[in-house]
């Protein structure tokens, strides 16, 4: 076991732990956003919304995250070059970037995962408060903004921390597409200094915390409403 | 680049075409999910009794077990135990004085995959079998039968009811993980599409192929699964 590659290396590491978190936050962020469109869709939307939703969720859910990543990258990274003034729009120096096709991909897979979660949750919440609510005079998009969303979210929230964990394994695969993530730094240092399993290790005790931190997070979001069994 | 083929063309069985090789590699994409799969109930069903039955020290390393393959990204693993199981096999060979071999990447893929489906399958198995009622086990131990015969004739057709719905989620999640075997360059599904559209640059339609070939997996594995419940679930009332 050789770590004294640790002090030459570290800026590295820290800079691939941030565009690991970087990756995370963006498909988290965007990805619960764009979950809430999908779920809603499919409890509340006419027949062919629910069924556009319902096919979104069973193709993203169904087909390998690596398949998706490479089919944005490569396939659609392709053809963006042929869309008239990309290449000289302001957008072309991010939109040529693996980063930004891993962002999007890992966004669109989580949406699709975090939907399902959300559509149990959603139907989960007690009749009798959203009837409450209606009583009340409530508009449809207040008694959503009000009632509806966020008890559905405090049900799904101890599921919506396992997807949170499982969203921040799944992004290693970035590295497949030229991001230099946490991974990808493992992979560089093991070729620059020929250690195999040294930089494998300190990356993974990276992920451990990081892992650590989202579950911590989200007990204490939890302990904020606590649910009365 | 031979932009004069079509797309099905392309996607033909034979040469020029490429959906020979993509076929040839969904097959192997199942066989080492098979593989990997069986090798993970058998590691799950060691993991659950010893956890369940095992002296102090047992539950404890199962525990590490469990944690550290649930805790490490999937890629990393896979790779760690790929270099990790390849290398210390030579290295145990070398010192007993045997030459090192070639392992086989069929063997190692299944392996890997196996040792992480395994992690995950002893939870979903011991929870199955806290979930049957311990009475049942009793009365079939009153009734003289030993282990094995109690395992097969009362625990395994209590737990299966109760076990499919996980077993059936970590299905899908090893045909989905084996296509990071591919990273570590054993030809699979994902690894032969990207050599089909690396080689004809026609990468949309070849990555295309592939998600509607891993669909179809699913979709099919998600019927045969439905199935199994309804057999095993046979003689239960409906709501439960």
């Amino acid at each position: 076991m050789d770590f004294s590659w640790i002090s030459a290396y570290w800026p590295l590491i820290v800079a691939g732990a941030v565009q690991t978190v970087l990756l995370l936050a963006i498909s988290v962020g965007f990805g619960f956003l764009l979950a809430i469109g999908l779920a809603l869709a499919q409890v509340i939307g006419p027949r062919w919304l629910r069924w556009l939703a319902k096919g979104y969720c069973t193709a993203f859910r169904g087909t390998p995250l690596l398949i998706q990543l490479w089919l944005f990258y490569y396939g659609v990274g392709s053809f963006l070059p042929m869309i008239p003034g990309l290449r000289e729009s302001i957008l072309w120096p991010i939109v040529r970037e693996g980063f930004f096709f891993a962002a999007v991909s890992f966004t669109l897979n989580y949406a699709a995962y975090e939907a399902e979660v959300l559509r149990g949750a959603l139907l989960a919440v007690p009749k009798g408060e959203l009837e409450a609510g209606r009583a009340f005079g409530m508009r449809p998009l207040t008694l959503l903004r009000r009632i509806w969303l966020p008890r559905a979210i405090r049900i799904a929230l101890p599921t919506i921390g396992g997807e949170v964990v499982l969203q921040l394994k799944a992004t290693p695969l970035a590295f497949t597409v030229t991001v230099m993530d946490l991974y990808a730094v493992a992979y560089k240092i093991r070729q620059n200094t020929l250690l195999v399993y040294e930089p494998l290790m300190v990356v993974t005790v990276f992920y451990i915390c990081l892992t650590l931190l989202i579950t911590r997070a989200f007990r204490l979001v939890e302990q904020q409403v606590p649910i009365r069994r | 680049m031979s932009p004069s083929l079509s797309i099905w063309e392309l996607l033909a069985p034979t040469p020029p075409g490429w959906g020979g090789v993509l076929l040839t590699g969904a097959v192997s994409t199942v066989l080492i999910s098979l593989g990997a799969y069986l090798l993970g109930i058998g590691i799950g069903l060691l993991g659950a009794t010893g956890k369940l039955k095992g002296s102090r020290p047992v539950v404890a390393l199962l525990d590490i077990y469990t944690t550290a393959v649930r805790a490490i990204p999937e890629l990393i693993l896979i790779i760690g135990l790929y270099y990790a199981g390849t290398d210390g096999i030579n290295r145990l060979l070398t010192a007993i004085g045997l030459p090192s071999i070639e392992i086989n990447g069929f063997l190692a893929a299944v392996m890997v995959l196996g040792i992480v489906q395994g992690a995950y399958m002893t939870e979903v198995l011991r929870g199955a079998i806290l979930a049957i009622p311990i009475g049942q086990i009793e009365a079939a131990s009153a009734f003289g039968m030993r282990p094995w015969l109690r395992f097969r004739r009362v625990v395994l057709p209590a737990l299966m009811p109760n076990a499919l719905p996980g077993m059936a989620n970590l299905w899908m999640s090893v045909t989905k993980d084996s296509a990071l075997i591919a990273v570590v360059g054993y030809q699979e599904l994902a690894l032969a599409t990207r050599l089909a559209a690396g080689n004809t640059k026609h990468y949309f339609l070849f990555f295309f192929a592939a998600a509607l070939l891993y669909l179809a997996i699913t979709l099919l594995s998600n019927l045969l699964f439905t199935g199994l419940e309804r057999h095993f679930r046979r003689g239960q009332p409906v709501s439960a």
